[in-house]
């Protein structure tokens, strides 16, 4: 074990001063550090997805980062998304069809998805489901998943968070 | 193939009485209750649960697939900084090995397993110790350190090998399962045509995306063991545990929180469970186990690795005179919860939804030095029903009808349900229900356009591409009893508490019961809150498995709503309303005359207030507007489906890409279409791993090689297909006044089979597929060798 | 799954980094850029580094230029770098399409085209590239800075000649001469999966011959490497299918491939074959 490391992370728009071993990752910092268990962890080794978080305003996997590595960083998480207790178009759409049964891929889910719609508002069908193929989904089939992004991206709602 | 609702709902239907039951919101297709946590990211998984001044628990696993102890070495390990505590087989000495459920299947209790290996370790992955520390970094950290000097033995990795030795005296071969019914030899022998196939599933399994977990602590103010984590069948798993770490089950209780997915292999009892219970009991602090996805892929329950050798005995028409089965059943290293329930199940329900005259088959079930394997989702029947439609696929082709054909000459004919075969399926004599099996071909093959799709095939093949289509029926079977109860209760808000036994495994079980218990009561569905798998606030469940949710829960909880309902009015008519209790109805929450439409009702919420404890209401009854709900069935029901495939095959690569998928099922009735598409298109996706990429390797050592996420290779979204679901209810099962029959399985279990069948219609070799899953290696090594043969 | 304990320390410029590299790189340094295949291996305990130089805060590594004749590519530089052209000419567009092959949209916002280089994974599409077009890479260390041409950079399985104390600086990828055709193909087994085997093809069109041709297979030995065999044939031959075919058939038979648990070496030289005829095709189109 090495010395514990005093940290900032920018979470949100909150800052979260905390003390973390460098080999702590970001996931593990934004759950047990942060408070934040929204972010799921679900391989700790990239592949699933379940993870994904925005940073700079990129999806990136956060079990493939160390926490002390975001620094200055600007996160956002699933608990971001919702604003002034108004669900994220996203967050409506999964809901509207059906897009979740579990609920543990769902937030690294709707991180991806909103990255990708804020950098790509107009993506088309086939680079969206490249992109959406990113993440493990073991209930849905994806069918859902795909459908609730595209009403988003349909209706140009990306950018209104 | 064209997206399609529900054909047969019937809607707006509203009745007071039992035998009509109100439709507001069964069969509509709501949103889900559980949605709001967990799209913003409030879920209470276990991992996200915490109490102060926790231990966390690492599990340090076996790296010799089959080994006698010679030591562990745990000195390193505790004189690390930060070690709280390890254990290994001689610490837990004290604790039986994990029992199985009850069964009459006899025989099994030397194959079980103990919670840490005593002197012997079978699979890799088998626990052989745990560590504890407060930080599960520095556990992970402490866990590297122990280490295990074995002296290695030979594997044994197949089923169908000769058995070896399990322990001195005991053979690999834990058990052979026979069933039968009529005379088989004599079919063989007046058979026309006998014919043959010899196929094979691999082994895979549920992978849940969240990892297996439990959090533990003593509540001393109640003196109650709590355990948070454990999804599926909390009452029956308490019980378990309880004895296992020698409490009562009453000073015991499971809290299952949100749980990240089932798919049957979150229902075993798993040895890091009982150790999470006992370690808490024993350091008397809270303590934390979260596995990670390589020990997830290593110690969770496999499945499904079975081979069929099936023979068919067919008359001048091709009809069945009888089938005659074996299958060696892959069991694992040991048996644990679920006993022999798969191969009990893939036998009993091979034969399908064929009328077969006689039947034999016999299960070699052998134990291997890999992981244990027990029930994923629709356990045995994805197996065996890929296995009855090979046989079908080839009968056709010996006979030379289309592949529809044979099997409309084997279908159980509409009218001979109620069917009963003479042999028991877990303990349970079989009688299909209900079913019209001919009647959802022909819808299907008018959904799916079939002629069009086949010349559309015969087009794309002319000019050289492989394509082909393939189906798979299969009978399944949910609803399984025989008993189950729920309690309603309606506060003084007028909001509807359910408490059931049932799980929330991601399959929307509040939902569905808030709608049954909506209907039932007369409530808007967003004011019932659903509580379930938790064993401190009902005695009895039995919690998710076996898509029998729906139909027992859903028809306690019915019941239970029914007797709030019946007792509101009664009180109401006696003590509120100057009216007979006939003349009155509970609509959207409130009591009204049905003779007096428009006239203002009375809140349920002050029903309830007014029911609250007084001598008026003791007098009346009892206080309180509660009730309890008992729902009992006299048999299983039966669903029952055809899955349909088209794919492309690509002869250079080797790889199969499915196109487009189908999927009829008639399933009595539909709670939530929402819902059971839902299920059906991500029971699909599973069955697509199972067939085309799932597959858990071993090399010849008995060494694991899919352990990551990255080798073991799950559909993502752009391998899957577009699948149209056209859900019927033209049979709804007699055995519950709304006919439900169960959802979970349907999307799964007919896929291997359609898959397969697919394949060899689009590479032109008929019963070429022999096993599963088709990877493109195998493919393509299968299409060269044709090609050598053919020269 | 969690990482060994290891001591971190950003570095803030190329002086920096090589200077901390010098210092650690004997007490197991290791450079930590993307980190996208590191991290996994670390939490798999497969690597167990004791000190991680990070780079990822060293501004001139972000840079991708056009020098010399060369695209330059710093050591920090993204693979989502490369969803757009990052010059104009035909190897711009080779890499956008050769970009889409690489894991997934989320990794390839961390992981860099230069660690892809570092770590040499057999199946690194970058590393099919830069052998294929005869890249060079910039070697820096404390002792000075070194060009190791892409003949001598790989030396086995997940092996480079990279020394204990260098970084990899940056990678410079010649521009292709316009009129270059290029043409890429992998296959896997799932979207984003390592590829079980990839080809790389350019030319040019020289009247009715093609010439300076390229034709590279990844995935499929201990290093990606151009198969002088199959270029043979084509190098001054006009394109024809016939010819194509030739020049698949001999990169099938020129290659001795790796095996594993999803691919024979039968499978995996007949899916050489493929992927360079498929790649000409794709080029062709």
């Amino acid at each position: 074990m090495t010395q514990k490391m005093a940290i900032t992370l920018d979470v949100n728009g909150t800052g979260h001063e905390i003390r973390v071993e460098p080999r702590k990752t970001l996931c593990d910092a934004l759950r047990a550090d942060c408070g934040l268990t929204g972010t799921n962890v679900g391989c700790e080794h990239g592949v699933c997805g379940a993870c994904t978080v925005l940073m700079d305003g990129v999806p990136v996997r956060s079990c493939l980062m160390f926490a002390v590595q975001a620094q200055g960083k600007a996160l956002r998480t699933v608990e971001g998304l919702s604003t002034g207790g108004k669900l994220h178009a996203l967050q409506q759409a999964f809901t509207d069809n059906h897009a979740l049964q579990c609920g543990f891929c769902t937030s690294g889910f709707l991180m991806l998805a909103a990255g990708t719609l804020e950098q790509q508002p107009d993506i088309d069908d086939e680079s969206l489901r490249e992109v959406l193929s990113s993440n493990l989904c073991r209930c849905t089939g994806y069918q859902n998943i795909l459908r609730a992004v595209r009403q988003v991206r349909d209706a140009g709602k990306a950018g209104a968070r | 193939m064209s997206a399609h609702g529900p054909s047969s709902l019937k809607h707006g239907e509203r009745h007071n009485g039992d035998a009509n039951p109100r439709r507001k919101f069964v069969g509509q297709r709501v949103t889900r209750l559980e949605d709001p946590p967990l799209v913003t990211g409030r879920g209470t998984y276990v991992g996200n649960l915490n109490f102060p001044h926790q231990l966390h628990m690492r599990v340090v696993r076996s790296t010799y697939a089959n080994a006698i102890i010679r030591s562990i070495d745990t000195s390193a390990a505790l004189a690390h900084p930060g070690c709280r505590g390890v254990w290994t087989g001689a610490d837990v000495a004290d604790i039986p090995p994990i029992t199985f459920r009850p069964t009459s299947i006899q025989g099994l209790e030397p194959y079980r397993q103990f919670i840490l290996a005593r002197d012997r370790v079978r699979y890799v992955g088998e626990p052989i110790a745990v560590v504890f520390a407060d930080d599960p970094y520095v556990a992970e950290d402490i866990a590297d350190l122990v280490t295990m000097d074995g002296e290695a033995l030979p594997v044994i990795l197949s089923a169908d090998t000769p058995p070896g030795e399990f322990a001195p005296g005991l053979s690999t071969e834990a058990l052979v399962l026979r069933k039968n019914f009529g005379d088989i030899e004599s079919a063989l022998k007046n058979a026309f045509k006998v014919v043959e196939v010899d196929v094979q599933v691999g082994r895979h399994s549920g992978v849940p995306m969240e990892n297996r977990g439990a959090l533990a602590r003593i509540d001393h103010s109640r003196d109650v063991l709590e355990c948070y984590g454990q999804g599926k069948r909390p009452h029956a798993h308490r019980d378990a545990v309880a004895t296992l770490i020698g409490r009562s089950p009453a000073s015991m209780h499971f809290y299952e929180g949100h749980i990240g997915g089932g798919f049957g292999v979150r229902g075993e009892i798993y040895p890091e469970d009982v150790l999470t219970c006992l370690a808490a009991q024993r350091f008397d602090r809270p303590v934390k186990w979260v596995e990670d996805r390589r020990e997830n892929l290593l110690a969770c329950n496999h499945s499904r690795e079975q081979r069929h050798v099936v023979r068919g005995a067919f008359d001048e028409q091709g009809r069945l005179l009888g089938i005659d089965a074996k299958l060696w059943h892959d069991q694992g290293a040991y048996v644990r919860t679920h006993g022999a329930r798969v191969p009990d199940m893939a036998m009993g329900t091979l034969i399908g939804a064929y009328h077969v005259p006689s039947y034999r088959t016999v299960g070699y079930v052998r134990m291997t030095n890999k992981t244990p394997a027990a029930t994923y989702r629709s356990p045995g029947r994805f197996e065996s029903t890929y296995a009855c439609e090979r046989l079908m696929d080839a009968a056709a082709e010996q006979f030379g009808l289309s592949r529809i054909e044979i099997r409309r000459r084997n279908l159980i004919p509409k009218e001979s349900y109620p069917y009963a075969r003479a042999m028991e399926i877990l303990d349970h004599a079989v009688e299909l229900d209900s079913g019209d099996f001919a009647g959802l071909l022909d819808k299907t093959l008018v959904d799916i356009g079939w002629e069009k799709l086949l010349a559309d095939v015969a087009a794309r093949r002319a000019k050289g591409e492989l394509v082909g289509v393939g189906m798979g029926f299969f009978m399944e079977k949910g609803g399984l009893g025989p008993v189950d109860g729920a309690k309603v209760t309606v506060d003084t808000r007028g909001k509807v508490q359910v408490i059931t036994g049932a799980s929330s495994i991601g399959q929307g079980v509040e939902t569905v019961m808030a709608q049954i218990a909506a209907d039932a009561l007369g409530v808007e569905y967003r004011d019932v809150k659903v509580i379930h798998g938790r064993t401190d606030v009902l005695e009895y469940g039995i919690g998710s498995h076996a898509s029998r949710a729906t139909v027992m829960t859903g028809g306690a909880t019915r019941m239970a709503a029914l007797n709030v309902r019946r007792k509101a009015l009664e009180f109401a008519s006696r003590h509120l309303v100057e009216a007979p209790v006939e003349m009155l109805d509970i609509v959207d929450g409130q009591v009204v005359r049905i003779d007096r439409p428009g006239e203002p009702g009375i809140p349920i919420g002050k029903v309830a207030a007014a029911l609250a404890p007084s001598p008026a209401t003791v007098e009346f009854g009892n206080p309180g507007l509660t009730a309890e709900g008992w729902f009992e069935t006299a048999g299983m029901t039966h669903p029952y489906g055809i899955h349909t495939a088209l794919v492309k095959v690509d002869p250079d690569t080797g790889e199969t890409k499915v196109e487009r998928f189908h999927v009829a099922y008639d399933i009595g009735c539909a709670i939530n279409p929402m819902l059971v598409e839902g299920q059906i298109v991500g029971g699909v996706a599973q069955g697509l791993g199972g067939a085309l990429f799932e597959e858990f390797f071993y090399d010849e050592r008995g060494e694991p090689l899919s352990v990551t996420l990255a080798d073991y290779l799950m559909p993502t979204a752009s391998e899957m297909p577009p699948v149209d679901v056209l859900l019927t209810e033209d049979a709804p099962s007699p055995n519950n006044a709304l006919g439900m029959k169960g959802a979970g399985e349907a999307g799964i279990t007919g896929v291997g089979a359609a898959i397969a069948a697919a394949i060899d219609d689009a590479i032109g070799i008929p019963n070429a597929i022999t096993r599963l899953p088709v990877t493109p290696q195998r493919l393509k090594a299968l299409l060269k060798r044709h090609a050598a043969a053919s020269k | 799954m969690k990482a060994g304990s290891f001591e971190w320390h950003p570095a803030r410029s190329a002086d920096e980094a090589v200077a901390l590299l010098a210092q650690y790189a004997p007490q197991d340094g290791r450079v930590i850029a993307g980190g996208q295949s590191l991290v996994p291996s670390m939490a798999l305990r497969l690597a167990f580094p004791s000190h991680l130089i990070d780079i990822n805060g060293v501004d001139e590594f972000a840079k991708v230029r056009v020098e010399g004749g060369e695209l330059v590519i710093g050591a920090c530089v993204r693979h989502a770098a490369f969803h757009v052209t990052v010059e104009p000419g035909p190897l711009g567009r080779l890499l956008v399409q050769v970009v889409h092959d690489i894991a997934h949209y989320p990794i390839r916002q961390r992981g860099t085209f230069c660690g892809s280089l570092a770590n040499a994974d057999p199946a690194s599409e970058w590393c099919l590239v830069a052998a294929v077009l005869g890249a060079k890479m910039v070697a820096r260390s404390a002792r000075g800075t070194r060009v190791i041409p892409a003949a001598d950079w790989f030396q086995g399985i997940m092996t480079t000649a990279l020394a204990e104390d260098e970084l990899l600086a940056e990678v410079r990828l010649p521009l292709l001469p316009a009129g270059t055709r290029a043409g890429f193909y992998e296959f896997s087994r799932r979207a984003g999966d390592y590829a079980l085997a990839m080809a790389l093809v350019s030319w040019r069109d020289d009247g009715d011959a093609m010439r300076d041709v390229r034709i590279g297979a990844g995935a499929v030995e201990a290093q990606p490497r151009r198969i002088a065999e199959a270029e043979a044939l084509l190098e001054g031959h006009p394109f024809t299918p016939a010819a194509i075919e030739a020049a698949a058939a001999a990169a099938s038979a020129a290659v001795d491939p790796l095996e594993d648990v999803h691919t024979s070496a039968e499978y995996r030289r007949d899916l050489v074959g493929t992927a360079v005829r498929r790649a000409f095709a794709q080029a062709g189109s």
